[in-house]
């Protein structure tokens, strides 16, 4: 699947995007996976209460199960308008 | 429903002239337009998006206002990339037969438009960058509707 990160989370891991190969039943996991991958993903995921999350480009929660899902992005909170 | 993503300046007179232009139906139509405020040495600002999610999210909230309101036409224009102080950042218009359905249908567009929809701003001055934080009272304000 697709993993697309945006604003300072992006600055932080140092690309945009990332293609991974996952058994990850959630998104919890998912995240649990990429902060064992490296260092700088471990500190960008320290704390998710400063991020969000979409699956397919639709808002969800961290404990939403991933089954069938082919694009999930992370960022910072919205900041529009 | 016409909903705009661009990176490109959009022509502030031109899209209210242009929008709910003769539907002798709507008795009242709404303007807002954001601009890009400096607090003190802004250089610019970014604006960074989800190219997909954005418009399927303006899409969304649109909708939502329809559904909630008795709206005639809503207009959603969104600029994301390089923008300097005091440039129009975004606009939204919404027609009704009566004020009260238009002014409050642009508000919601509005508050929604600040946490829902998938932007970030990035403030540059002189000696240095900072993303613009979410504040509170923004998340807040969804709660009223």
């Amino acid at each position: 699947m697709d993993v697309l990160y945006f604003a300072w989370l992006r600055e932080r891991i140092g690309a945009p995007k990332d293609r991974i190969e996952t058994e990850a039943a959630t998104v919890n996991e998912l995240v649990e996976e990429l902060r064992a991958r490296e260092e700088r993903y471990a500190l960008a995921f320290a704390d998710l209460s400063a991020l969000r999350v979409a699956l397919d480009q639709e808002l969800a929660d961290f404990d939403a199960p991933l089954a069938g899902v082919r694009e999930v992005a992370f960022f910072p909170p919205m900041t529009g308008g | 429903m016409r909903i705009l993503v661009q990176e490109s300046p959009f022509d502030f007179a031109a899209e209210a002239e242009a929008f709910a232009k003769g539907r002798a139906d709507l008795g009242a139509v709404v303007t807002f337009t954001g601009q890009v405020r400096d607090s003190g040495g802004l250089a610019r600002m970014e604006i960074e998006h989800y190219p997909g999610m954005t418009e399927k999210a303006l899409r969304g909230i649109a909708e939502e206002a329809r559904s909630r309101w008795s709206l005639g036409e809503v207009l959603v224009i969104h600029r994301h990339g390089r923008l300097l102080p005091g440039e129009r950042i975004m606009m939204v218009a919404t027609a009704a037969r009566h004020r009260r359905d238009a002014f409050e249908a642009a508000e919601f567009l509005m508050d929604y438009l600040k946490s829902r929809a998938p932007f970030w701003k990035k403030e540059h001055f002189a000696e240095g960058a900072a993303w613009v934080e979410a504040k509170d009272e923004d998340e807040d304000a969804l709660t009223r509707w």
